[in-house]
């Protein structure tokens, strides 16, 4: 009785999470474009569904919401679901819509997929040989296998954006970075730009002219017939045509000229542009934001070496040391066990809110900035397939941020992994993902004033 | 040639609908062969006579301003845009017929050219909810292009006419609808314009 109406609780918030990642689809990713093929909007939904009802078993787990079998089942149930559409539905999806836009290949679209289905798999399985990940005990098609492979693709995601972000976010919240731009400065170089537009307008009339001139001529190069007529043009080439190219070559380097201009001009709008948030109250608050920010990113950084060179994996989590320096060392007396599930409670949800707000919102930019009509559906499913594979493995290392009586219904669903490794992995990712966004940063930062300098 | 006078024609519309393809087809009489992403502005130059044979014949050249981007950009962006709007003597709008959020975007595009408005947020105008006498006051002549006709399966071709019929009155522009492989130059005729 009681695992009926769990099971309808458990429906009733996947359809809910159904309903969300449709609407953000339709509203935020999709909103250029015109939904064609309706599958690609289903994939994405229930990808998005199957990813938050994980999570949302998490929450339970620590709530000690619905009976402990049922979570049980779903969690399998669940798992099971999740690694169906990560590993056959996406990929299979992505490989039909890729060979789609190939005109050569539109005859047989299924074959191809399959095709490019069974490349991935094959890939996808050698992946897991180089790591540690598995101990020999277990079979060839257990759940471990692909849980793990998807665990690795997963986390090494995670850690790279993990460390970008870290550095990223006092980089752009903090005001110290931003360059002084005026707005002489982009008027200045609005008129470069304008200046170049019409030097190239001036040039191409006369191309034009020119051309045009030698069509009433007659002097078409195509009627150049003949042996006379190709050794005449090869030794006295008509004088236009040597212009021509000529002046063509000067416009194809105005042009060059006239993009570079038109994105450094944008890149002055949109310094102006923060400049002036951060006078407001808002920026000033993101800005001090910005600074707590960037101690808990060298924080973050120095744990990382720390734990890669002492080899060392931290055995309790936060919330459980939290107490314990609490209790022990400022004496405070209080009911250990009711307050460590409410603060990893909250701990966990502030995790998983932030990290499904963070990704969802670097995933729109991402789309924005390199989708067109052609390629918008491989786009967004090859979204959703890292989106999948995020959530999975962000499961998989929660489970180091929980006390250990929570832990335990993760560990028993997702087999016996070496859970350890995962947490190595991550730091290494990590740190490397880290300093190279500061080295790239730092080249960036640097290499702006100079090109204004040169003006 | 400093005696002909300038005449500056923008082609906007979103991206991926093949404004770069049109602009070099009149332009160049040539089908664009490897197209790619537009970066900012180009432009690109044809030489008109008009009113050929009669002798009020007079030659100008037509600068096509072929701009880049979309409708959703950042505000930097369109704030940069905005540099190409003035003095704008016609405008071109482009959409896809195979898509109809290109057809809805033009609203936003011709707003955005002809009030050469810079606010970021911008005007956000949903189907049908868009201001007819700010077009119908509207001294700038505009032409409506629907490309791809081709693409479109023959059933769905008259429903596809009737839309965008409806969409060139509102804007009250004139219309005309492509085929991606273009053959025929002598179907684009500027007399449609009416210059100053």
């Amino acid at each position: 009785m009681s695992f009926l109406v769990d099971s309808v609780i458990m429906v009733t918030s996947q359809v809910l999470f159904f309903g969300f990642g449709w609407l953000f689809f339709m509203r935020q990713l999709f909103k250029d474009y015109e939904v064609r093929h309706y599958i690609v909007q289903v994939v994405f939904s229930v990808t998005f569904a199957f990813s938050c009802t994980m999570f949302e078993l998490i929450i339970f787990e620590i709530l000690g919401a619905l009976s402990s079998t049922s979570r049980y089942f779903h969690w399998k149930l669940n798992l099971y679901v999740i690694l169906l559409v990560l590993i056959f539905v996406v990929p299979f999806y992505i490989g039909y819509f890729v060979v789609s836009n190939i005109r050569l290949l539109q005859r047989q679209k299924l074959l191809f997929a399959c095709v490019v289905w069974f490349t991935f798999m094959y890939f996808f399985w050698k992946l897991g040989d180089p790591f540690p990940i598995l101990s020999p005990k277990h079979g060839i098609l257990s759940i471990e296998q692909l849980i793990s492979r998807v665990g690795v693709i997963g986390v090494t995601l995670m850690a790279l954006l993990s460390g970008f972000g870290a550095v990223n976010c006092p980089y752009t919240y903090m005001s110290y970075f931003l360059r002084n731009v005026t707005d002489s400065d982009i008027l200045a170089l609005e008129r470069r730009l304008l200046q170049t537009m019409d030097m190239i307008v001036s040039k191409k009339k006369r191309i034009a002219m020119t051309r045009r001139q030698m069509y009433q001529r007659g002097e078409d190069q195509s009627k150049q017939t003949g042996i006379w007529g190709m050794i005449r043009s090869v030794t006295s080439p008509p004088p236009n045509s040597e212009n021509l190219s000529l002046i063509q070559q000067e416009v194809d380097a105005l042009e060059e000229l006239s993009r570079q201009l038109f994105l450094e001009t944008v890149d002055l709008q949109a310094t102006k542009e923060r400049i002036e948030y951060s006078k407001t109250f808002q920026g000033k608050y993101f800005n001090v934001l910005g600074y707590f920010f960037s101690i808990y990113c060298v924080w973050k950084i120095f744990m990382a070496t720390i734990n890669i060179v002492f080899d060392r994996v931290g055995k309790t989590d936060p919330v459980t040391r939290g107490i314990e320096i609490t209790v022990n060392y400022l004496g405070i007396q209080f009911d250990v066990k009711f307050w460590s599930q409410h603060i990893s409670f909250i701990l966990v949800g502030i995790i998983i809110v932030t990290s499904i707000r963070g990704l969802l919102i670097t995933l729109t930019k991402f789309f924005y900035a390199i989708s067109s009509s052609k390629s918008s559906n491989v786009i967004v499913l090859v979204l959703a397939q890292i989106m999948g594979m995020y959530f999975v493995s962000s499961v998989l290392l929660m489970r180091m941020s929980m006390p250990l009586e929570y832990r335990t219904i993760v560990t028993e669903v997702l087999g016996e992994l070496q859970f350890n490794f995962y947490h190595r992995w991550f730091d290494v990712i990590f740190l490397v993902s880290a300093l190279s966004s500061i080295l790239f940063l730092y080249l960036a930062h640097k290499q702006a004033p100079e090109k204004h300098m040169t003006m | 040639m400093a005696s002909l006078d300038r005449i500056k024609v923008l082609v906007l519309g979103d991206s991926g609908v093949g404004k770069s393809s049109l602009v070099h087809l009149l332009c160049q009489n040539q089908v664009l062969g490897n197209p790619s992403w537009t970066v900012g502005c180009s432009v690109d130059v044809r030489v008109h006579d008009y009113k050929e044979g009669t002798p009020e014949e007079k030659t100008f050249y037509i600068e096509l301003w072929d701009v880049g981007g979309s409708v959703g950009s950042a505000s930097s962006v369109k704030s940069t845009r905005a540099v190409f709007y003035s003095s704008v003597n016609g405008i071109i709008l482009v959409h896809d017929l195979t898509n109809k959020k290109s057809s809805q975007n033009l609203y936003r595009w011709s707003l955005e050219a002809l009030n050469k408005d810079s606010s970021p947020t911008g005007v956000i105008v949903t189907n049908g909810d868009y201001d007819r006498e700010k077009f119908a006051e509207n001294p700038v002549p505009l032409l409506m292009i629907g490309t791809k006709f081709d693409q479109i399966p023959e059933n769905k071709r008259n429903d596809v006419l009737t839309r965008t019929a409806f969409l060139s009155e509102d804007f009250n522009a004139e219309e005309i609808n492509l085929m991606t492989g273009f053959t025929d130059r002598k179907r684009f005729n500027f007399k449609n314009l009416h210059y100053d």
